[in-house]
């Protein structure tokens, strides 16, 4: 076991603390570099929405898991972003030009929800954010001059410096790479610096930050900004990668979904929001794969038990029938999501740190370190 | 003027059934501080079971109707014990996120089972209209308005005047200080989820000839009934069937009066509104922590 003597400040707060973090990350980041030219296309593609997800789970980490307000309305963040980008890209704007823009008016429409959201906490905050990306997903469909109502908009192939960049291509893909790397340091700085602290001042207590001289309102709008810009320049990216958006596309299921890419990846930790991106893009190859081959596998397996042919043909069409039965997917959702809130409330990246403090403290580990306290209900409305 | 009328009665039908939905997120509310965003789909599980018993198994109405009940009440206890009561406690976060966990699950689990057709339940109320002047009412929603006056007084009596609503109400206070005074918390809670499944059983059967019942109907009438139930202020009763209404004729006058569109935004913006003059809601009762 490796001990991290700290002698400064300067030493606490480093990005890599040792010179293990800059071997792990360099590996990961070169296996993500030759990854297009080692993976097939689908899977690529599947990645570069793991980029889009994971940017968008950052942002949101930032405004719920920092900052402690919970958002339901980040699908309407993404939204602007991306019909900002679809907007500016008629009338032959360069990339760089409206991917700043769609962040920058993001931005300021978060802020602009941040200012009614100050007064509101939890249960309220919740539903303010719902009616918000309600009332943005009505516009989208209704702007029609604009955003071309419920007939959608066709976003046109990038291109940066003169060339064309497919959004099937491996350039697209180190596009996304490149934000959501570069988001991930831009947080992880922020997080260090006074904002950062004064974010997590607040979640833990609202009341012991203002009274250590939080400007609470202030540090609650600047969250509430930063969130939605980082989610409008994912919105760009989301807007090129699916070439045409449609109102539709931005609604509450998808806020649904942004909470469980943190939820699941843990909340307490960037890489919470890669690790739930990628658990939450890659369930569609897996739910693919279960219904193409799990059917045959389990009935082997019943076969290798010693049943008949006939009965282990009858299971495997069976389970062929179960699995392409079609609320499957909304049903495995469902359980994913309980199962996590009641068993690994710290998610993966819990399971990760659980399973990494397993061996370094080989003999010795304590289930009981990451036990739950019995906590008991007490009235959130005295606050 | 007859228009208004029209637009007026049937936006309070409409908000009844809003209002029938927001009591059973307000019961569960008050008496565990826990929101259920499953609470439309326990609505739209209890439509199926009256269904399965009056449209399939041929029972009389009423008597499907209470089988519904009965069996959902139960379904809400198993649900307590086995989504909510491990995490009882823990930041309301993770409980709204186990109960929008359930309602995937009840979604597409009642989608496999019956189907994903609309179904229909015959009731005594399906027909007929009762005529006051020129103004048209059909008993199907004067049944639902009935229904949500009946039970709004009933529980507002419960919660109010007996020994169990006052054990609920104390449970959602400080749950460790009822232990103490001995009341139990456990049984109470579960008491209280049996409470609100039924009452949304209530909702859903009465709902049936209205909006016919599919599988996401739950979804649909569950994001309307939110917003009203909060609007009226979380955890009060009365307040629930007031925002209710409200939401409702908000809904069909927007609807009447407003150019295409606004029906379904209107709701939400006066929400906001409010939230933002009032961050309790209407009738929310603010309280502060002494430091």
């Amino acid at each position: 076991m490796r001990f991290l003597f700290k002698t400064d400040y300067e030493d606490d707060i480093r990005l890599f603390p040792h010179s293990g973090y800059v071997v792990s990350y360099g590996i990961l980041l070169a296996l993500l570099v030759i990854a297009p030219f080692v993976l097939s296309s689908y899977l690529v593609s599947q990645l570069v929405f793991v980029c889009i997800y994971a940017t968008v789970g950052v942002g949101l980490l930032i405004l719920t898991g920092f900052t402690g307000q919970a958002s339901l309305g980040h699908a309407a963040f993404l939204a602007i972003g991306a019909y900002t980008a679809a907007y500016l890209q008629q009338y032959n704007v360069p990339f760089p030009v409206y991917f700043l823009a769609g962040g920058l008016l993001t931005g300021v429409v978060g802020a602009l929800v941040g200012f009614p959201a100050l007064r509101l906490t939890g249960i309220y905050l919740v539903i303010a954010t719902i009616s918000f990306a309600f009332i943005v997903e009505e516009v989208l469909a209704r702007w029609e001059s604009v955003t071309h109502g419920n007939e959608g908009m066709r976003v046109k192939t990038l291109s940066l410096l003169g060339q064309a960049v497919p959004q099937n291509g491996p350039t697209f893909y180190y596009l996304c790479l490149a934000v959501l790397i570069l988001t991930i340091v831009g947080t992880l700085n922020l997080l260090r610096s006074p904002t950062g602290r004064a974010f997590v001042a607040i979640r833990d207590s609202e009341t012991a930050a203002r009274s250590m001289g939080i400007n609470v309102s202030l540090y609650k709008v600047k969250s509430f900004a930063i969130s939605a810009a980082i989610t409008g320049f994912a919105g760009v990216l989301f807007a090129h990668k699916l070439s045409f958006i449609s109102p539709e596309m931005f609604t509450l299921q998808l806020s649904i979904e942004f909470i469980i890419v943190i939820l699941i990846g843990g909340t307490f930790s960037l890489h919470g929001a890669v690790l739930g991106a990628i658990f939450l893009v890659m369930i569609d190859p897996f739910l693919t794969y279960l219904k193409d081959d799990m059917p045959g596998i389990i009935a082997g397996v019943a076969a290798a038990f010693g049943a008949s042919k006939a009965a282990a043909s009858n299971i495997e069409s069976n389970v062929a029938a179960f699995a392409s039965a079609n609320g499957l997917k909304g049903a495995i959702y469902g359980v994913i999501i309980v199962l996590f809130v009641l068993f690994e409330p710290l998610g993966l990246y819990g399971r990760w740190l659980k399973i990494k403090l397993f061996f370094q403290l080989f003999p010795l580990y304590k289930r009981a370190t990451f036990k739950r306290q019995k906590i008991y209900v007490k009235s959130e409305r005295n606050r | 003027m007859l228009d208004f009328v029209q637009q007026l009665v049937s936006g309070i039908a409409l908000g009844c059934v809003y209002g029938l939905i927001a009591l059973g997120f307000v019961l569960v509310y008050k008496a565990t501080e826990v929101v259920n965003f499953a609470q439309g789909d326990l609505m739209m599980l209890g439509g199926f079971f009256a269904f399965t018993f009056i449209g399939m198994l041929g029972l009389n109405y009423w008597l499907g109707f209470a089988g519904a009940v009965i069996a959902m009440a139960a379904f809400g206890m198993l649900a307590e014990r086995v989504v909510v009561r491990p995490i009882l406690g823990y930041p309301q976060f993770s409980i709204i996120m186990a109960t929008i966990g359930l309602g995937y699950f009840l979604r597409s689990v009642v989608g496999m089972i019956w189907g994903t057709d609309d179904f229909k339940i015959e009731t005594p109320f399906s027909q007929g209209v009762l005529r006051i002047g020129s103004l048209v009412l059909a008993y199907d929603k004067l049944s639902v308005i009935a229904a949500t006056v009946i039970l709004c007084a009933l529980l507002y009596l419960f919660f109010n005047r007996t020994t169990l609503g006052t054990a609920m109400r104390a449970s959602s206070e400080n749950m460790l200080a009822a232990y103490y005074m001995g009341i139990p918390v456990k049984r109470v809670v579960s008491i209280v989820w049996a409470i609100s499944a039924a009452v949304a059983t209530a909702a859903g059967v009465l709902l049936a000839p209205i909006t016919f019942i599919h599988s996401n109907v739950g979804l649909v009438l569950g994001l309307k009934a939110f917003p009203a139930a909060v609007l009226g202020g979380f955890g009060s009763i009365p307040g629930a069937v007031v925002g209710g209404v409200l939401i409702g004729v908000i809904e069909s006058m927007a609807g009447f009066y407003l150019p295409q569109g606004w029906k379904d935004v209107a709701p939400y913006i006066v929400l906001l509104v409010v939230l933002l003059l009032k961050p309790e809601g209407l009738f929310g009762v603010h309280m502060r922590k002494k430091v």
